[in-house]
């Protein structure tokens, strides 16, 4: 478990040294909250707590695909990386030291959205449904954790940036992150159940506002993208594996 | 009997249709400090990669402390270097030597590790501004950070300025001293005559001997003696082991310059513009694959 800490460490001092990386994953969520959401629904007690929930869910997953996705990848080319695998340890602890600093990360470019969310919006949400939001955020980010692994192990790092932009921006949009939770253009209402960021929001939807329960076939799209990608995740790794050090 | 910390046994590395170690016998026994010379490209990284547990055989048998290197347990008491571009750049020197440390039972001070690498004073300096020679310092130092009973140091002083090349022999030999075993390998002839007590020639992914470090002297240890003359050399000449001629132009490849050139004195030949250099490893080993199967002894 100390390893464990001792891997989450020093990934979180590797992103938090290079400030620009802490800023870009914050300043996109914090940007269309303030851009979106104040103007069009900040007067809206329940729509301003439903669109700020819309884009804690856009801050978590983008920083779970751009950590995992471009952060792997990046490593993977690195000579550091055949070295840590001479040290007397398994996968383990690396790979759960990286899914703690991602949810640390996650937390991180939460934190602008939910200050604007209370400064200049009517929203409002009590701590317990707070902590039930956050929970859900965690939950909801897995799917993205598992395919951002997946990009990161099975590309090299100038495909995985590319690709995780290409996964990313039709995810958000898709799964209505950046339009009105209430009353969504129809192309998105029709594709957006089967996006698993419209799961994931759903999720965090359900934990801060009482008057919203997930549609089932959303929370059912969310299980088998999640199954999925943790497949792919797996297969892409040992992939590697057997590419680089078999 | 001493232990055998590391042995490769008839082991046989490929990358795709490339031979990169081919039926390659070795012991490392506990106390040695092995050199592994051989030029670029003739498996010593491979040999090494094998028994830190980056890489399977393709065939035969590796083995660390009597087990398989690809379980972790088996790499505890070892120690490697990373590349000096791969360190972390954002991580302070002290914190690096602390996430290293944190993988090991027994990881030795920070302090005395950073002192014995005269790297005490950059403890708290972000590693992306350290110097290559420093960041080189660095990468070698992180092989001991485990406390380890076998080193594997693959070139660590290549590109090192002189004075940090003897910092870095000082540290190894310390270890040495204490008991510690050492795997080095290098192309440089003079760091494995100034530290190596039995050397392992490796050429073309095999064995071309494994001696003490006299033996393989006299084996690499040759010269290139240049000479122009318009005769013919005469047969028999003492230790010659490779001729070229362009022109009058003689090139003579020997393990004796000295004996080489009296007896070309004593044998009245007419030459002029006579010169002995030393030869690259590289030719060296040309000159002794080539020597028809002579050194291509067995591996033992």
């Amino acid at each position: 478990m100390a390893l464990v800490l001792a891997h989450a460490k020093y990934q979180l001092l590797e992103q938090i040294r290079i400030p620009m990386a802490v800023i870009g994953s914050t300043f996109f969520p914090a940007a269309a909250m303030l851009f979106f959401v104040v103007p069009f629904a900040g007067d809206h007690p329940v729509g301003a707590t439903l669109a700020t929930a819309s884009m804690t869910t856009f801050a978590a997953m983008s920083t779970s695909l751009f950590t995992f996705g471009i952060g792997v990848a990046e490593d993977r080319a690195q000579p550091w990386d055949p070295y840590l695998r001479t040290l007397p340890a398994g996968p383990f602890p690396r790979f759960a030291g990286r899914i703690i600093a991602g949810l640390a990360m996650i937390g991180v470019s939460v934190v602008p959205v939910l200050i604007i969310a209370a400064v200049f919006t009517e929203a409002a949400v009590t701590p317990l449904r707070l902590l039930l939001g956050l929970a859900a955020l965690a939950a909801g980010s897995v799917p993205f954790t598992l395919l951002g692994l997946t990009i990161g192990y099975a590309l090299p790092s100038k495909a995985a940036i590319a690709v995780t932009q290409l996964v990313f921006f039709p995810m958000a949009v898709g799964g209505g992150l950046l339009s009105s939770p209430v009353d969504p253009p129809a192309f998105i209402q029709a594709i957006a159940p089967y996006l698993p960021s419209r799961g994931a929001v759903e999720l965090v939807w359900t934990a801060v506002a009482p008057e919203v329960s997930p549609a089932p076939v959303t929370m059912v799209m969310l299980a088998v993208w999640t199954a999925a990608a943790g497949a792919a995740a797996v297969w892409a790794y040992r992939r590697d594996e057997g590419v680089r050090f078999s | 009997m001493t232990e055998t910390l590391a042995r490769a046994v008839e082991a046989t590395r490929r990358y795709g249709d490339v031979v990169a170690l081919d039926r390659v016998s070795i012991d490392i026994r506990a106390g040695e400090l092995v050199g592994l010379l051989g030029p670029n490209g003739a498996g010593k990284s491979t040999l090494i990669n094998l028994f830190a547990g980056l890489r399977r055989p393709t065939s035969g048998l590796v083995e660390l402390f009597g087990g398989s290197p690809r379980d972790p347990a088996r790499r505890v008491r070892i120690g490697t270097t990373p590349q000096e571009t791969g360190l972390p750049q954002a991580l302070r020197v002290g914190e690096c030597v602390d996430f290293v440390s944190a993988h090991y039972p027994s990881a030795v001070s920070k302090q005395a590790l950073l002192d014995r690498f005269g790297l005490a004073d950059l403890t708290r300096r972000q590693i992306g501004g350290l110097s290559g020679g420093q960041k080189r310092r660095l990468a070698v130092a992180l092989a001991f950070t485990g406390d380890p009973r076998l080193v594997f140091l693959d070139e660590p002083t290549t590109g090192l300025d002189v004075e940090a090349r003897r910092t870095l022999w000082d540290g190894v030999r310390r270890f040495h001293a204490e008991g510690g075993t050492v795997l080095l390998t290098s192309h440089y002839l003079e760091e494995i005559e100034a530290l190596a007590q039995r050397v392992v020639v490796i050429g073309g992914g095999r064995v071309l001997a494994d001696g003490s470090v006299d033996d393989v002297r006299g084996m690499v240890g040759v010269r290139r003696v240049s000479l122009t003359t318009p005769a013919p050399l005469p047969g028999g000449l003492p230790g010659v082991i490779g001729e070229q001629r362009e022109g009058d132009r003689v090139q003579l490849l020997t393990s004796d310059a000295d004996e080489l050139v009296r007896a070309l004195v004593l044998a009245s030949v007419p030459f002029s513009g006579l010169e002995v250099r030393q030869t690259s490893l590289e030719e060296a080993f040309l000159a002794i694959t080539s020597a028809a199967g002579v050194h291509d002894a067995p591996a033992a």
